[in-house]
């Protein structure tokens, strides 16, 4: 047994993250610095902004998760960042920065994808045996992954135009209810009425594993485009709640398909869409009636966070896997891709 | 000179005039597109994409949170969604007027945001009529390859799914 000690960096979007985990499973800090105040201002993440505060907060974020953590600069023995996907600018930041760190103590680097950190942040909290399905649902993605390990991940299906977490951000802003639009639609879906509108379930019926929300936000729009006077605040809730549970009815039920077609009794939800109330409670309902097991992290370690890189970087660098000084961000970067250990 | 006004009647033909001027697509061209939330932006650059030969099993995704999506092709595709941006000054960070003026087709959805609407390039200006139905405008700015121009003045003239309104 390898004990490691690793300082886990994260900025691959609009959150700058650092935190200290030992041997891959116990979080001694978790730290986010958002930025969501610096962007509610512009509707969305702006990179340039995004690059500038990640620049600006990475620093004193490691100096406070080494302090939380009790632990002291020269303990460490590793570091692990976030190669990518995400913004170029905003990932080049952790990635610099984890480089330098790295270099002058002299421990080994390890960059994760994004994605990845996502997918195995459960296993902080409670084993989850492979092989399971992995639902991957955030801003930026909604991708089903067969995962037998970690590093082997074969994608079942995908989003082919929006992701679900832009879906409700669109919508939202349709509506003027400002960003992010995930919680805020959720808590007003949360009064659980949808006056009887029904939008599209957009592909639920096809036989394959892929997803498409752009036709729901449509939707959303006409019926807007529909309505002879501005929504008041019963509307939109109902709309609120309609939307949301179109999207968590197309989610869950092409989810439990994957994973009755694969033979997969075990379904793992991840990234920030994983926070939806809508979306747990579904799933918790499936998890009943079709005998799956569905596992869930906590909302801290759905969230952009550092923590979650800790389980494969831990794994990779124990197993003598390691990423060079010449490591570089990469915004476009497949999961299947990642290398196979 | 613009092309005039043409009404696509569905989704579908957005992604049909789409390709097609994907397959007329020769050289080099920045593509500014225009229209609000749904007005069907997406669909026209995936039928674009496509028209340019990207590999039909990629899925053509929004680049809102990437900001930039790159597909390989005959030409090669540079999608850019710059909704997000707040700054012009911030496009110099993410090397866009590399690619805008490189060897491949740029695509930008929210043009409004390079605050330059004499931008040189194919203005396409898409707008919300009904559920279904959206007014799709060409204005070609600057200078722009003329028989590109004349084979999409053909194809709107002769296909009589498209009804043309001439402005």
């Amino acid at each position: 047994m390898i004990f490691m000690l690793l300082l886990a960096l994260e900025s691959s979007c609009d959150e700058t993250a650092a935190a200290v985990v030992r041997d891959g499973q116990q979080v001694l800090s978790n730290i986010i610095a958002s930025q969501v105040d610096l962007h509610a201002v512009y509707g969305g993440v702006v990179p340039e902004l995004a690059s500038r505060r990640h620049l600006e907060v990475i620093n004193p974020l490691v100096e406070e998760a080494l302090t939380t953590a009790g632990v002291k600069q020269e303990d460490l023995e590793g570091v692990v960042v976030t190669r990518g996907p995400g913004l170029v600018g905003a990932l080049l930041v952790g990635v610099s920065f984890a480089k330098a760190y790295a270099y002058a103590l002299k421990i080994p680097l390890i960059g994760v994808h994004h994605i990845e950190g996502h997918i195995q942040a459960i296993q902080l909290e409670e084993r989850v045996e492979y092989p399971f399905l992995a639902v991957a649902v955030s801003g930026g993605h909604t991708h089903l992954f067969r995962v037998d390990g970690i590093g082997r991940y074969r994608l079942l299906g995908r989003t082919v135009d929006d992701a679900a977490g832009e879906a409700f951000d669109k919508v939202a802003k349709m509506m003027g209810l400002g960003y992010p639009g995930g919680p805020i639609i959720d808590k007003l879906a949360g009064a659980n009425d949808d006056g009887g509108i029904v939008f599209p379930r957009p592909m639920v019926k096809k036989h394959n594993f892929d997803f498409s929300f752009s036709g729901v936000k449509t939707a959303v729009l006409n019926y807007l485009h529909r309505l002879q006077e501005p929504p008041d605040e019963t509307t939109i809730s109902q709309i609120a709640c309609a939307f949301q549970t179109a999207v968590v009815d197309v989610i869950t039920q092409k989810s439990v398909r994957a994973a009755e077609s694969e033979g997969l009794n075990r379904i793992v939800v991840a990234g920030g869409v994983a926070c939806n109330s809508g979306l747990r409670t579904k799933f918790a309902e499936l998890a009943v009636s079709s005998g799956l097991e569905i596992f869930f992290p906590s909302p801290l370690l759905c969230a952009d966070n550092s923590a979650m890189l800790a389980v494969a970087g831990d794994y990779y660098l124990s197993s003598g896997l390691f990423s060079g000084l010449d490591l570089n961000a990469v915004s476009n970067w497949p999961l299947e891709q990642v290398r196979c250990a | 000179m613009g092309l005039g006004a043409i009404v696509s009647g569905s989704e579908a033909q957005t992604l049909e005039l789409g390709k097609k001027l994907g397959r007329l697509l020769k050289q080099p061209t920045l593509i500014l597109l225009q229209g609000d939330l749904g007005a069907g932006k997406t669909v026209f650059a995936r039928g674009v994409a496509r028209g340019l030969g990207v590999d039909p099993d990629t899925p053509i995704t929004s680049p809102t949170f990437t900001l930039m999506n790159h597909y390989r092709a005959r030409l090669d595709l540079y999608h850019f969604d710059l909704y997000r941006l707040s700054d012009p000054d911030e496009l110099i960070e993410i090397g866009f007027d590399d690619y805008a003026h490189g060897s491949g087709i740029a695509l930008v959805e929210w043009p409004e945001k390079l605050e330059n609407p004499e931008t040189p390039g194919l203005w396409v200006h898409l707008q919300r009529l009904d559920d279904e139905r959206r007014e799709i405008v060409f204005s070609p700015k600057g200078d722009i390859d003329e028989e590109l121009l004349e084979r999409l003045r053909s194809y709107v003239d002769s296909n009589s799914s498209i009804s043309i309104e001439r402005v």
